[in-house]
């Protein structure tokens, strides 16, 4: 499988403060890759880094290699990276005055496309990639982000940064604020989209990481203590830290 | 996020499948005693037992079952109730095999005895070490200690084949010993069979702390007898 993101020596920092001590982790194209660890371990910072979003606060900065599906992401503009990869979060960001539609149309929107017809096929296809589209085709223009319920919020935020066509999605928990029904349509959307892309999740839930994800890193303290198949991981870790990890014995 | 209620379940689930292994060592124990003694009473205390041994495995395996579904055990903790589930099925065939032992002797009993060609009492010796051996590796979580145990059944393999020999050889040259000959070959195979869970419970031992699986030694190949 080809490489879709190569980290080398990442090293992050909030102030003087050092969040990441330098990590190395090859993503493999067209797999979930789940990142595990607990609070302030450094995982979202980490992720947040694979598309420059780290280096949006202004006391944070960023050290090391990205290369995303070749390219020194640190050698190109921030806007061109976060074209190329999508970011979804904790709690889902519709932008609430906006129509379903113009929300999934809008980063098109901004990198210029006009055309009607490519609009309209964007946010059909976007809507039906992230699987909403039955739910909200019949009132795309007439409802609101915002009136929708949280497990469809979450799914149109899918869909909005589904439209630009990204390489690599990057997920930040993304169903820790939803109910078990719609956290299983998330789950069955990873395994959909990683047909077409790459995906990078984060999770507290160590049963969705073991379900949606052919690999898993395990952060602790900043340091990526240990990555593997995720079938390794849970059932036979190779360092003792992660074992008391997932285990329960620390955390 | 530390689970102490969890772990104390572990703890319980291993104190409970502990105690089961006690019954099962236990009638083994009482069957070889029984043979050695000619003694019907440990025999019919051998049968007497086996139903409290069976109803110990159901409570272990819902025990187990409970918390692989209540818990979601992760790494170690789920090598650990994988491992109990199959030790447990083990045990319940040690104490099976205990009764096949005590049926067999109450057949000799019941016969004048014979000078038979075959040690039970030394086979019987290595294979209750085995047992014993492989319950203290689970205790302690001791693999050294369990892979002495696969290697022992390679000895109590030798003798029961060198008891199949001897006896087949008894049964055709002395025809009034042949019932009784018989009666022994089964014990030294229930024996056998006994040294054939104690490696299994050893292998599940290695699993639950190594994480290896190291049934089916490769390049062995099997012998029938």
């Amino acid at each position: 499988m080809p490489t879709a993101v190569e980290v080398r020596g990442l090293k992050a920092w909030f102030g003087k403060t050092e969040a990441l001590h330098g990590i190395d982790m090859t993503v493999e194209s067209n797999h979930a890759t789940a990142v595990i660890g607990p609070s302030g371990c450094g995982k979202s910072t980490f992720i947040r880094c694979l598309n420059r979003m780290h280096e949006t606060n202004p006391e944070a900065k960023a050290e090391g290699q990205v290369h995303i599906g070749g390219t020194d992401i640190y050698g190109v503009p921030a806007v061109d990276v976060r074209r190329r990869v999508g970011m979804v979060f904790q709690k889902p960001n519709p932008f609430p005055t906006m129509s379903i539609y113009d929300n999934v149309a809008a980063g098109l929107k901004l990198n210029g496309t006009r055309s009607r017809q490519t609009l309209d096929e964007a946010v059909e296809r976007s809507l039906q990639q992230a699987a909403i589209w039955d739910e909200v085709k019949d009132v795309l223009k007439k409802k609101s982000g915002a009136s929708l319920s949280g497990g469809q919020q979450q799914r149109l935020c899918i869909a909005r940064a589904l439209a630009v066509n990204p390489e690599v999605l990057l997920m930040d928990e993304p169903a820790s604020a939803l109910d078990p029904i719609s956290t299983a349509k998330i789950e069955d959307l990873i395994f959909e989209l990683k047909q077409k892309l790459t995906i990078v999740i984060v999770t507290h839930n160590m049963q969705q990481a073991s379900r949606v994800a052919e690999y898993t890193g395990f952060f602790l303290m900043g340091d990526l203590v240990e990555f593997d198949k995720t079938e390794k991981i849970f059932t036979n870790p190779s360092d003792k830290r992660t074992e008391d990890y997932i285990t329960g014995r620390f955390g | 996020m530390t689970r102490t209620r969890f772990h104390q379940e572990l703890d319980e689930l291993k104190h409970r499948i502990l105690a089961m292994a006690g019954m099962a060592e236990q009638a083994v124990d009482l069957a070889v005693q029984a043979y050695s003694q000619r003694d019907m009473a440990m025999c019919q205390r051998v049968l007497n037992n086996e139903p409290a041994i069976n109803r110990a495995e159901r409570e272990v395996d819902e025990f187990a079952v409970d918390l692989l579904a209540m818990q979601q055990p992760m790494a170690i903790d789920l090598r650990f109730i994988l491992a109990v589930i199959k030790i447990n099925a083990d045990l319940e065939r040690v104490g099976d095999q205990a009764v096949n032992i005590a049926q067999r002797v109450m057949n000799m009993i019941e016969q004048s005895p014979k000078e038979l060609p075959v040690d039970i009492p030394a086979m019987a010796t290595k294979v209750r070490k085995m047992v014993r051996d492989a319950l203290q590796s689970f205790i302690e979580g001791d693999t050294d200690l369990a892979r002495r145990v696969l290697e022992a059944d390679d000895e109590v393999d030798r003798m029961n084949k060198e008891a199949f020999a001897n006896l087949s050889r008894c049964m055709q040259t002395k025809p009034d010993s042949a019932v009784q000959a018989l009666d022994a070959l089964s014990i030294a195979r229930n024996l056998e069979r006994v040294a054939d869970h104690a490696t299994n419970i050893a292998e599940d031992v290695i699993f639950w702390v190594r994480g290896a699986d190291v049934r089916h030694r490769a390049g062995q190949t099997a012998t029938r007898i």
